[in-house]
């Protein structure tokens, strides 16, 4: 077969590959198609082409019917119209069907501004009401404490079944029911709480309308922070600073970090505290661990545990190895723990007092904060989650514009942190910090070049050996949980000699996160590198690149602590792991 | 029984059951037991004439357990083969009647309640697919090979190269039954060329048209034949595994399908080394949950993956990547039902059946208000007309017929005035129905046509899968609008939309489901516009009254009451109200003493 062949677009001609569909070959010469259904997600491996919605169906000159544009291939000499009558008739019509069973409440919807639905009726500028009829009348699903969802909302594209199933290979979303009734949803429309959804947001993230939503907790902020009563102290997490700033106009890859801690202290957050802290804090408690496991000949290999999504996944879909990943809890529990115990008492409040509030680029760290075992200190580490995109809402609503405000600094101590901390955010990050600490204190030397290239990457495979000391160790990174299932299979297949390998359920790791700003799918390849790319800036540009250098970190221990994997941080700051059903 | 190990074997055996056969003047009563004529009560029926044979001592008669014959009419239906006498067909025989037959030919007396003899009730039928249904017993294998049974395989093993095969099957000029109608030759080039190491045969017994039941007919009245036919498609196409995909509401077809696996495996004409050619096939059944879509070929492949049963879009064809992305060839039942004749006679004797564009015949179920309901088989090209008087024989009310709805809700409506047309894939299509499997509804002229097409999509919005849009909410949307019709509450603009709608689904809709479920709306539009035009005007919001003839004794009340004396009679006989002078006062209604008038 040619490789190429010669197509007429709209009287445009062209050579395009021949394994194009009409979709890619108009696109590459700059042409239009409107599109509801298809998606090509970053990894350009899962593909939504469903050919459902039927809004980028064009005329085939010598075609008895329309084609979908997205999923009809070319072929030689085709003649394509993607706007004759025919066309234009159609794609109304179709999008006044959509239009006549969605609840026209844009006011409302959390997703205005950003739904692809509103945008397309807005440059079609259809009669909205010309098909009157029933309406799906589905209760809001609220049963999780990540992610809700209003499929009255929901245009039957199947976008987040691709992601769940596809890319994350979760398998929780699927076509439920019939006819008008059909629906997407978990098996016999189970709550999402009762299945194995591990709440990444990757739906979330795809859903073109406001169907799907990460739950807000930005009432129960408000209230928290205007009660004289309380201690509301903040943590943000590493990759949140490199993608605030897209919600006010800034170019992604630029680091808002001075801008976002006084936008918190605007907002009324009593103490400005930074993830960052307790990610050192996780690399000293990890790193040790998994000295301990390799040198005592404990489980190998050892997988991080930083990922909320990623420890449910393992929960439900790999109970047999509950005792592969560290024990470690994630910074973000970490810092509710030492928030709550440690500086509680050095500040001098009631720990009964004390709100902790996490600002997160993840929707499944709401759900983490939620579960009970996390409470070590008699307390809930984590009280209310809010996403990157709530922490842009908030802002907004309160008036505070980011992009003018003054550089600020975190507060200390819970504020400072090494460059190893800033690259959580990032794939590979954690196993490079942890790799920082672990080379030195194999060797006993002090480390020179800090940065590990070999683990980053943006591939969602990705593995390295080098020489620590007497060590060859190899390690793996994977970001996306299809990719992590390929790894723990292998693992349980006994095929694999890593010894340490990192695990991120999103795509680029944290940057990628469910709690994002939304990105147009054709340019989040982009976006997430300017993300990453300015996650290391934050790490290069800092002196101090390792966890183990942070002083306050040293001083935590000291005082509190003891040493790392210690009694004391067994209790607070290590956890456990629960089998789970798979529906 | 023993296993064939060779083609030898088997030509031994038929040769001895021919031999068997022959020079013996045997009397054959056949008793038809699918699931129609077992639920009439045919089971009772064969046991009393079992019983009655045996009592009467007939040792040369011979009672036979058959598929349907096609006489839903007349269920449960007997027929009996005498040696030279013409073939008598006996209709709705219990135990009671059926020890009457067994009597009456003890004696040597006519049959009484026979319905014709010679076969005269299926009128001008040609029997191909249905050949052997009625005329064998499908739980005996015997009774198949005695029909030329397997021959067709074994031939095509031992003498013909699986391209020899195709080159038949395309010269015959079949197309699919199912409905689509695409040249069944062609779909088998194309899966025999596409390269893989594993394909597969696919046998789409998943029969969902309202009212239509002809693969059932067949799987419950010749099961062999489609186990020989897939075994030569898979030869053909180079597939050493297949799959009948049959809907679980068909036990009956399971229970003998399933029997005829075994038979056909123990004796080596099916399964491991086929007569010890080398050449093996295999078919596992598959139930279908009851979901009219999954007879789409690539929801019906879903299914079987264990997925949801929805389509996917086209290309690729299964042709190329069908079940788990290996080369599939589906065919329905009854196009598979035409392949072993075919191979058996030759292309050439297929083609010169039928018309040019559509060879061959087709089966249809006749039903709705026809007198003679069943399962009839005629070559295409036979007119709609024949079909519906000369096989059907009328309405029984004797009122004319107004039109016939082929291709079920995929299809549409024929005008009593096209009635001359002769019926093949391209005619139908050209008046703005389809083929389809083969329902043919017959509705006399009380039929309100807006009803129908609501009825049709009533059916299609139940059985939507709901992945696109057109189909999920245009059908819904389209339902609607006849529903207001239909009550009266319809917009001006109504119509208009309801046609831009429906073509606009037929244009977009991405599988055979939606792109056709417009169908029964567009074409009683085109034919019946007047009755939609009828909903549009304002309903009468006045009741009439009626005088009850059966209650009036003629007293002359009511007529000497009315004020506008339009109500005639006779002293002592029932009286007659003139709708069109009435002023709907009531009073008559209020004057009768013996609730003769009634308001409705």
């Amino acid at each position: 077969m040619a490789a190429y062949v010669n197509v007429t677009i709209d009287g445009v001609q062209a050579q395009v590959p021949s394994t194009h569909t009409i979709l890619d070959a108009a696109r590459d010469n700059n042409i239009n198609i409107p599109t509801l259904c298809h998606l090509k997600l970053h990894n350009e491996e899962s593909v939504n082409k469903v050919a459902s919605c039927r809004i980028c169906v064009v005329e085939v000159e010598g075609r008895r019917n329309l084609a979908p544009a997205c999923c009809t291939k070319v072929s030689r000499d085709m003649v394509v119209h993607t706007h004759s009558a025919r066309v234009m008739r159609a794609r109304r019509v179709i999008m006044q069907l959509f239009l006549s069973n969605h609840p026209k409440d844009c006011l409302n919807c959390y997703a205005s501004g950003n739904c692809e639905l509103q945008t397309l009726a807005d440059q079609m500028h259809t009669d909205s009401n010309r098909f009157e009829g029933q309406s799906s009348d589905f209760a809001i699903e609220t049963s999780s404490e990540a992610i809700t969802r209003d499929l009255n909302k929901c245009i039957r594209c199947r976008r987040c079944e691709t992601a769940c199933n596809e890319m994350q290979t979760v398998g929780v979303l699927s076509g439920v029911g019939r006819g008008f009734d059909m629906v997407v949803g978990p098996a016999f429309l189970h709550p999402l709480e009762k299945t194995q959804c591990v709440f990444c947001g990757q739906c979330v993230k795809v859903c073109p309308t406001g169907a799907l939503m990460g739950k807000s907790y930005i009432d129960q902020v408000w209230e928290d922070i205007n009660d004289p009563e309380k201690v509301v102290v903040v943590q943000t997490a590493p990759a949140v600073r490199a993608a605030l700033g897209e919600l006010f106009g800034l170019e992604p890859g630029t680091s808002v970090t001075g801008k976002m801690v006084s936008g918190l202290r605007r907002l009324g957050f009593d103490h400005v505290f930074d993830t960052n802290f307790t990610a050192d804090l996780t690399i000293l408690e990890e790193a040790t661990e998994f000295i301990h496991r390799v040198q005592h000949g404990g489980r190998l290999p050892m997988l991080t545990s930083c990922c909320p999504a990623w420890v449910k996944f393992f929960e439900h879909q790999f109970q047999d190895m509950l005792d592969v990943p560290s024990t470690c809890k994630s910074p973000q529990e970490m810092f509710g723990a030492i928030a709550k115990t440690y500086w509680a008492e050095k500040a001098g409040v009631d720990p009964s007092k004390v709100v902790v509030v996490s600002i997160m680029p993840c929707l499944s760290k709401k759900y983490e904060a939620s579960r009970s075992e996390l409470s070590a200190s008699g307390f809930q580490d984590v009280d209310w989650v809010l996403s990157t995109r709530e922490l842009g809402r908030m802002l907004k609503e309160a008036g505070v514009d980011l992009l003018k405000l003054p550089e600020g600094q975190f507060d200390h101590p819970l504020g400072l942190s090494s460059g190893a901390a800033d690259i959580f955010g990032v794939t590979g990050g954690v196993c490079e910090a942890a790799l920082r600490m672990a080379a030195e204190v194999v060797t006993g030397q002090t480390l020179g070049d800090v940065d590990f290239e070999a683990v980053r990457g943006y591939e969602g495979l990705r593995e390295a050996s080098m020489k620590v000391g007497e060590l060859d160790l190899k390690v793996a990174v994977a970001c996306g949980l299809g990719n992590a299932r390929k790894l723990l299979e292998s693992i349980r297949a006994g095929e694999c000699e890593y010894h340490l390998i990192e695990i991120m359920a999103c795509p680029g790791g944290c940057i990628g996160g469910g709690g994002q700003p939304f990105v147009d799918s054709r340019t989040e390849k982009d976006v997430l590198h300017k993300r990453i790319e300015a996650l290391y800036a934050e790490d290069a540009g800092k002196k101090m690149r390792k966890s183990q250098d942070n002083p306050y970190i040293k001083q935590l221990y000291a005082e509190f602590l003891g040493e790392p994997y210690g009694q004391k941080s067994h209790e607070l700051l290590h956890t456990s792991y629960t089998e789970r059903e798979k529906l | 029984m023993t296993r064939f190990a060779t083609r030898e074997d088997f030509t031994a055996y038929t040769e001895a059951l021919a031999k068997a056969g022959s020079g013996k003047e045997r009397t054959r009563i056949l008793v038809g037991m699918s699931t129609c004529g077992i639920a009439s009560g045919a089971e009772a029926a064969y046991e009393a004439i079992g019983a009655a044979v045996a009592e009467a001592g007939l040792d040369n008669v011979e009672v036979v357990k058959t598929g349907c014959v096609g006489l839903c009419h007349a269920e449960p239906t007997v027929e009996v083969e005498r040696p030279g006498k013409p073939l008598a067909t006996v209709g709705k025989v219990d135990a009671e009647r059926g020890r009457q037959l067994v009597a009456d030919l003890a004696a040597g007396r006519e049959l009484d309640g026979c319905l014709c003899t010679g076969g005269e009730v299926y009128g001008n039928q040609v029997r191909i697919a249905l050949r052997n249904c009625g005329r064998i017993n499908p739980e005996n294998l015997d009774d198949y090979l005695g029909n030329g049974g397997y021959q067709a395989l074994a031939r095509a093993l031992f003498e013909q190269k699986p391209e020899d095969v195709i080159a038949v099957v395309k010269e015959s000029g079949l197309r699919g039954r199912g409905g689509g109608g695409f040249p069944t030759g062609l779909k088998w080039e194309f899966a025999r060329k596409s390269q893989a190491d594993t394909k597969y045969i696919v046998c789409n017994a998943d029969e969902g048209d309202p009212g239509a039941f002809m693969d059932r007919s067949i799987l419950e009245g010749d099961p062999h034949v489609i186990l020989e036919s897939m075994a030569l498609a898979g030869y053909a196409i180079g597939a050493a595994n297949g799959f009948i995909y049959v809907r679980a509401e068909y036990p009956l077809a399971v229970k003998r399908l399933t029997l005829a696996i075994d038979q056909a495996k123990a004796k080596g004409l099916f399964g491991q080394n086929i007569l010890g050619s080398g050449f093996s096939f295999d078919v596992s059944i598959k139930y279908g949950a009851g979901a009219f879509v999954c007879g789409e070929e690539t929801s019906l492949i879903h299914s079987i993956e264990g997925k949801r049963g929805e389509p996917t879009v086209k290309p690729p064809f299964p042709a190329e990547s069908g079940l788990w992305g290996k080369p599939t060839n589906v065919n329905n039942v009854e196009t598979l039902a035409n392949i072993v004749p075919i191979l058996q006679k030759g292309g050439a004797w297929f083609r010169a059946i039928g018309t040019e564009s559509s060879p061959g015949t087709k089966v249809f179920a006749l039903a709705g208000d026809v007198k003679n309901v069943g399962l009839v088989e005629v070559p295409m090209g036979t007119t709609v007309r024949e079909i519906v008087y000369g096989i059907g024989g009328g309405t029984p009310s004797g009122k004319p017929v107004k039109a016939v709805q082929t291709g079920g809700p995929s299809g549409g409506c024929i005008p009593a005035e096209k009635f001359e047309t002769p019926v093949d894939y391209d005619t139908l299509t050209a008046l703005g129905s389809i083929m389809g499997s083969g329902g043919m509804i017959v509705m006399d002229q009380d039929t309100s046509m807006v009803e129908i097409a609501r009825f049709y999509l009533q059916f299609t919005c139940d059985e939507s899968c709901g992945k696109c849009t057109p189909c999920r909410v245009g059908n819904k949307r389209l339902l609607e609008i006849l529903d207001r019709l239909l009550q009266g509450e319809a917009k001006a603009d109504d119509l208009t939309t309801l046609k831009e709608l429906s073509l606009v689904i037929k244009d977009t809709s991405l599988c055979g489901l939606g792109q056709t479920a417009p169908n029964p709306v567009l074409s009683t539009l085109q034919w019946y516009h007047g009755e939609y035009e009828q909903c549009l005007r304002p309903k009468k919001t006045v009741k009439d009254y009626r005088i009850v003839e059966e209650k009036c004794v003629g007293c002359t009340a009511c007529a000497r009451i009315c004020p506008v004396k339009c109500i005639d009679g006779v002293v002592k006989k029932p009286h007659v109200i003139d709708q069109d002078k009435c002023v709907h006062c009531g009073a008559c209604f209020s004057t009768c003493k013996f609730d003769a008038i009634v308001c409705e």
